[in-house]
């Protein structure tokens, strides 16, 4: 590949949002499970944040939420409670953390946690069936987070 | 927000509350089979009734089973029928040679897997099929869940339906029923989920578009519309598996057969229904 200035300036946007990353093990939690500070430091943008919450490649959350919202997504699950109000009841740090990984919020729950890289029994290759290789890759990165926490905060009238 | 949305968004969780319909399964017109049965004691504290897949399903793959004229399944047995009766191997033996006809099998698929004193181990149906055709016929084994492997699990089950599935969990068999137990509830892969996550908390829940039943085995082989094919108890494992982003284990493994035996446990009490047909 030529490096173009371009390319360049874009290497350098990447390895500047980086720094600001917070890595899946040094996430700092609170009592309750909430996660004070952005992952990435760069603010979600919510519209990013739906199609995240709406894809079955990304964070596929539709389907084990219903969110009245998204009356254009079919097929909704029933795992989890309907988020349609969530953004009203909910903090941006308490749903960063329930996001990132939700056993630190409810104990022993079913939903899966999307930033978090070690601990796991048999991790896989995506859905390939085979092993996962290393290094673990959380399933959603830093800044997919941050967006998926910018919708939730829009779901406020149900 | 319209009046008519708000209906829906109130009703659609009482629809589907619960879950599994009342509907009752009969096969062509005479043969009741038992779809909803009291959990079995060792299911204390985590089912108290056991359920068939079958009352999951649409209406329209629900008929689907009720007549052997309607049952893509079936094709399949009468190809499992040809090989019951197909003499091969350095024996030159047929299973018709010694079994007679599959009906004399009747109730055998009820207490699979089973444990088998001389090989000190606890066996699939598929495993036991083989060791006839390897060490009495003299024949090459099945690859498991391959298509002559199920379709004759197939037969041999058919053969069964409408008898309780009555699986021996004590004994020589209870240390491989505890390993199965153990897999059944650990979290696996990235999702970290178990069997139980899904099919003991979450059934009659929709999973995205699958209405999640209680994962029972009673009812394989099942043909399935998605891949037009029957499918095995062992790949079935194994794709519920690979969903939780998983490394799966393989069919035939030790750990899916000991998997197998608990969850057809679970199942003590229902009866025999495979051939089935699924979505
Ligand atoms: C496999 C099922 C499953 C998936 C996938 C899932 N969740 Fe959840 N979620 C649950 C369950 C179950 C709960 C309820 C927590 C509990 O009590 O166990 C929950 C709770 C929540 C809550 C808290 C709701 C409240 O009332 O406080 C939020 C917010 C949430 N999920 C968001 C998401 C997002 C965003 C995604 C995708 C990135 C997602 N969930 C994916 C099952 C799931
Ligand atoms: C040469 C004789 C012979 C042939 C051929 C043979 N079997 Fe067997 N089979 C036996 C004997 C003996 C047993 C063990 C005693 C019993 O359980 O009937 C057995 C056991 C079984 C069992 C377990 C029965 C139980 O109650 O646990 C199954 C299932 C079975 N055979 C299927 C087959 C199939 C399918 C074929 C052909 C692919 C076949 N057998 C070919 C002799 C044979
Ligand atoms: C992420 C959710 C999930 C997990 C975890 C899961 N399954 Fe499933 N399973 C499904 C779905 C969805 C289906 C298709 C609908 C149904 O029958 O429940 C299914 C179907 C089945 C069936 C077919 C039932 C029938 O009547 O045809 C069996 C058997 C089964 N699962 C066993 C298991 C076992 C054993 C495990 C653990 C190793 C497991 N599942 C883990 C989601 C899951």
């Amino acid at each position: 590949m030529k490096l173009t200035g371009l390319t360049m300036a874009g290497l350098l946007v990447a390895g500047a949002a980086f720094a600001n990353t917070v890595v899946p093990d040094e996430v700092s939690f609170g009592e309750y499970g909430a996660v004070e500070a952005s992952l990435s430091g760069t603010e979600g943008n919510a519209d990013k944040g739906r199609e995240i919450f709406s894809t079955k490649s990304m964070g596929n959350c539709v389907s084990c939420h219903q969110v009245s919202q998204l009356s254009d997504v079919p097929f909704q699950g029933e795992v989890g409670p309907p988020l349609g109000g969530v953004g009203e009841y909910r903090s941006a740090a308490e749903l960063r953390g329930i996001v990132a990984n939700a056993k630190m919020t409810f104990e022993g729950t079913v939903m899966p946690a999307f930033y978090k890289t070690s601990g796991f029994i048999r991790p896989g290759d995506g859905y390939t069936g085979k092993a996962a290789k290393e290094p673990i890759e959380p399933i959603l990165s830093a800044q997919d987070i941050e967006d998926v926490v910018a919708f939730l905060m829009t779901l406020k009238e149900n | 927000m319209t009046a008519a949305v708000a209906m829906l968004a109130l009703t659609a969780p009482i629809v589907s509350a619960g879950g599994a319909d009342d509907d009752t399964l009969t096969i062509n017109g005479d043969l009741e089979i038992t779809t909803k049965a009291e959990a079995a004691p060792h299911l204390d504290g985590h089912l108290d009734e056991v359920i068939s897949g079958w009352h999951f399903r649409s209406d329209e793959t629900q008929a689907l089973e009720m007549d052997d004229f309607d049952n893509p399944g079936m094709i399949f047995v009468d190809q499992a029928i040809d090989s019951w009766n197909t003499a091969e191997g350095s024996e030159d033996k047929s299973c018709a040679d010694c079994h007679g006809d599959p009906e004399e099998m009747a109730g055998v698929k009820a207490v699979y897997p089973k444990w088998n004193e001389e090989a000190g181990e606890v066996r699939t149906l598929q495993m036991q099929v083989n060791d006839c055709r390897e060490n009495r016929m003299g024949a090459e084994p099945w690859k498991y869940d391959a298509a002559a492997a199920i379709n004759m699990e197939a037969l041999l089950s058919s053969v069964s339906r409408g008898l309780p599935v009555n699986v021996a969990i004590d004994g020589p068999a209870a240390d491989t029923w505890e390993k199965g137990k153990e897999i059944y509830y650990t979290r696996y892969g990235l999702l970290e989920l178990s069997c139980a996550n899904c099919h003991e908390q979450n059934y009659g829940n929709y999973i995205r578009a699958d209405h999640l039943s209680q994962g029972q085995v009673n009812g394989f082989p099942t043909y399935r519309l998605k891949n037009a094919k029957l499918n095995g108890i062992h790949s079935r494992f194994k794709g519920c598996v690979r969903d939780t982003r998983a490394e799966t284990f393989s069919p035939g493994s030790p750990e899916f057969v000991a998997l197998e035996l608990y969850v057809a446990s679970r199942g003590n009490g229902l009866d025999v229904e495979g051939p089935s047909v699924r979505n």
